[in-house]
């Protein structure tokens, strides 16, 4: 038996599994006795759906490592003379395969999630595992009917058509699996909130069902964000980290709702309200997931990440897509009861609720800029692209309120706060203006909203701070977690603040032996070398900077790739970082003359902008360590 | 009845947008550019490969023209590459070729290695000139004939039966 059959045997039998635990689950729920143990047969079943399905993906996984090009998909994406990691990596690196790695996902969920819920009600998780049973179904479709990976090519080519250059980077393949771990790992809260409306599973219990799960979804999203912004800056080459890519927004939109839905899980479950915004939280989670897949595979979005577009795939993901928000919607109506809210204002339970107020803004900035130009061009027949300017004028002058909030929100009482130290935000108000001045004395001047900004996040980080050192003198049990996600966010803003005001880009022609002189500093292009890589040559540059204010220098070695398989040239940077800043040059030649084109920039604070995401994320893996004990 | 009024807004929200994207879908241009052909070129608009400054205009298509969209990282363009060195040969065909977002150093050591078909050469870096006129990837070619006409598309490269084709209109 070759692989293709092989795994479309896989497939086929995960696809029967998943009907046979759909009809189980609807026969349990349907019997006239009261359910009361977790029927075992369903716990086989799902944990037998998780091992064929994941042998589905290892078969995938060997066909490229081998280099099977009987399979469509390893000869559209792979080549015998590519680095064994990035064989490895070309497996969810194509549309064929990231759908596989997707289902497995939903499918590995499902079964965790039932396990690890065994404290709650029978009846809701039946009905969860049913809901995400569904959804797997739906997608297995898919799959098998339209996205097969192991679809077969005859006559058998002798090698692949490879992978594309700037597609080969550590930062790059590690940051789909994350993301989908993140943004698919949702459909479990979606499906456990489904269950828990149609078993009516309410209240504190539920949120302590999903809260791993949501925690979980959510350090893989920013990890995920992180990394795929890491990519960008390293291998693009455009000396940037964020484009507003509609693929970037694709990613940031489920990314804001998880944010809003693990601290309105902290009001469910000490309060006992909000369940209902809760679960719309958890629905639109996973439908948001959804509908970024929807705009990139389809191919109505034009982005930096193009997969092969095929609209059929687009209808189907669509119509999918309707189903499931008009089922949930239903379901949710039916079950919806009016809740009371009696909060005081001045209370942790409205500082968190402006949270979501915030994250929910900033997803409707998000998504209409980013499917505005489907609606321009299918009303108005118009090509337009929505770029940064957009997002930056309406989501900064938000931030502002935001850090506040942030910096205040988390000391708040639980029902009713009252302020005492009026004189510790002054003080510390006080502080942060310092600080800001100083920054704009030592770098340079800066505008208004920059100012405040700057301003505002370190108000969080010296609030944050302040906070810890009281916490720890009067041995209080704290939040850690929460302390150092909320410090890592607030170095986040201050570090992208920095580094957008005081980037230092110049772009001039250099002939070996020649320097330039600019501002600080001075530039010597020294020589150039051959080099031969893996499967690559190379003509490295070597440059000489020289900054004048502390007669510093450092050697930056650009590189021009020539890839064998492809003929295709890509232009690395060579990039020097110490801790305030980092120097980035690349180098392109122009036609074929002695001349070289030069990129130079100056970029303030960029170990801080990846160190303060990781940081955030640490805050949420401290809280899932901590739960779990 | 305000909330029902909410409900039915919300409603109607939800088809207009889904019907927009099942539009946007539809609006996929490998679907309406067969619409294209019977047209006259009209906005035909690009920078000439390593001209200073000139430009490609629908002017130059003053007889029988085949247009190429072409890149150096575009895989299936080396293969259909031998047709139009062939077309040029055998042919007195005009071929335009338009460098889809390729890198100029790239394109010329393309043309250096694959030799050059082309008559002119325009250059499109962002892909929005070329997506305006109605191509959805590359390769794809036009024939066009004296009066601006378009007579036939391909879509991806050029194989011997698509030569076949070219060669017949071109002698009609």
């Amino acid at each position: 038996m070759n692989l293709s059959n092989f795994g479309n045997l896989a497939i086929f039998s995960t696809l029967l599994i998943t009907l046979f635990i759909i009809i189980y689950s609807i026969k349990f729920l349907n019997s006239k006795d009261e359910i009361l143990l977790f029927p075992n047969k369903l716990i086989m079943l799902s944990l037998f759906q998780t091992t064929i399905s994941i042998t589905s993906f290892f078969s995938l996984l060997i066909g490229f490592i081998i280099s099977d090009f009987s399979l469509l998909s390893v000869y559209q994406n792979s080549h015998t003379l590519k680095p064994i990691f990035y064989k490895i990596s070309g497996t969810w690196g194509n549309h064929e395969g990231s759908m596989l790695l997707w289902i497995n996902i939903m499918i590995i969920f499902a079964y965790l999630f039932i396990v690890n819920s065994r404290n709650a009600e029978t009846k809701y998780r039946i009905f969860s595992l049913l809901a995400q049973n569904v959804l797997i179904f739906g997608f297995l479709f898919f799959l098998f009917a339209n996205s097969n990976p192991f679809s077969l090519i005859f006559p058998i080519p002798k090698e692949g058509l490879g992978l594309n250059p700037i597609l080969q980077d550590p930062a790059l393949a590690i940051h789909p699996p994350l993301l989908y771990v993140g943004f698919v790992g949702s459909s479990i809260y979606f499906s456990a909130a489904i269950g828990s409306l149609l078993s009516n599973y309410k209240g504190k219990a539920f949120a302590n069902s999903i809260k791993v799960w949501v925690m979980t979804s959510w350090i893989f999203q920013t990890l995920g964000i992180t990394f795929g912004s890491i990519w960008a800056y390293y291998e693009l080459g455009w000396g940037g980290f964020w484009f507003w890519d509609p693929v970037e927004n694709a990613s940031l939109m489920p990314w804001f709702v998880m944010t809003a839905l693990f601290h309105s899980l902290l009001v469910l479950e000490k309060r006992e309200t909000l369940y209902y915004w809760v679960i719309i939280l958890c629905l639109l989670t996973f439908t948001l997931s959804v509908t970024g897949t929807f705009l990139v595979r389809s191919g109505i979005l034009n982005s930096v990440h193009t997969f092969a577009n095929d609209p059929s795939r687009g209808l189907y993901i669509l119509i999918f897509l309707s189903i499931m928000i008009i089922t949930s919607t239903i379901i949710f109506l039916n079950n919806f009861r009016r809740e009371k809210y009696n909060f005081f204002i001045n209370s942790k339970e409205t500082f968190i609720l402006s949270n979501n107020w915030f994250m929910m803004f900033y997803l409707g900035t998000v998504l209409i800029g980013t499917v505005y130009p489907i609606f321009t061009e299918v009303l108005n027949n118009l090509s337009i692209s929505v770029g940064p300017p957009y997002y930056n004028s309406i989501i900064i002058p938000l931030l502002i309120p935001f850090l506040f909030l942030m910096a205040i929100g988390p000391q708040a009482k639980w029902i009713k706060n009252e302020f005492k130290k009026y004189i510790n935000i002054i003080i510390i108000l006080a502080i942060s203006i310092f600080a800001n001045l100083s920054i704009s004395y030592l770098f340079g001047k800066m505008t208004v909203l920059s100012n405040l900004i700057i301003i505002s996040s370190l108000f969080l980080i010296s609030y944050t701070l302040i906070d810890l050192v009281n916490l720890i003198k009067r041995k209080i049990k704290f939040n850690i977690a929460r302390i150092i996600s909320h410090l890592g966010f607030g170095f986040l803003i201050l570090s992208i603040g920095i580094n957008y005001n005081f980037s230092l880009e110049k772009d001039f022609n250099l002939k070996v032996g020649d320097q330039k002189s600019f501002d600080d500093f001075n530039i010597r292009f020294i020589s150039i070398n051959l080099n031969e890589g893996a499967n690559y040559k190379s003509i490295v540059g070597k440059f000489k900077i020289t900054e004048n204010s502390n007669l510093s220098e450092e050697n930056l070695y650009p590189e021009i790739r020539i890839y064998n398989n492809s003929e295709m040239l890509t232009h690395e940077a060579s990039i020097k970082s110490d801790l305030v800043k980092d120097l980035y040059l690349t180098m392109s030649n122009i036609n074929r003359s002695d001349l070289y084109n030069i990129k130079f920039q100056k970029k303030p604070f960029m170990i801080f902008i990846w160190v303060s995401s990781i940081m955030i994320c640490c805050g949420g893996i401290i809280r899932l360590i901590e739960k779990k004990k | 009845m305000s909330k029902k009024i909410g409900k039915y807004l919300l409603l109607a929200l939800f088809f207009f947008i889904l019907t927009i994207f099942f539009l946007a879908l539809k609006n996929d241009p490998r679907y309406i550019s067969n619409d294209l052909i019977g047209k006259k070129i009209q906005n035909f608009k690009f920078k000439k490969l390593n001209g200073n400054n000139e430009n490609l205009s629908h002017n130059d298509i003053n007889k029988t023209t085949l247009i190429n969209f072409w890149a150096s990282w575009c895989y299936p363009c080396r293969l259909e590459h031998k047709y139009l060195i062939k077309l040029k040969q055998n042919t007195n065909v005009k071929i335009i070729g338009i460098n889809y977002k390729d890198d100029q150093e790239n394109a010329q050591s393309f043309l250096q290695e694959f030799l050059n078909p082309y008559d002119l050469i325009g250059v499109d870096n962002d892909g929005v000139e070329s997506v305006k006129f109605g191509i959805f990837g590359i390769p794809e070619t036009f024939i066009v004939n004296g009066d601006k006409i378009i007579l036939k598309k391909f879509i991806g490269p050029l194989n011997q039966k698509n030569y076949q084709e070219i060669i017949n209109i071109i002698n009609k």
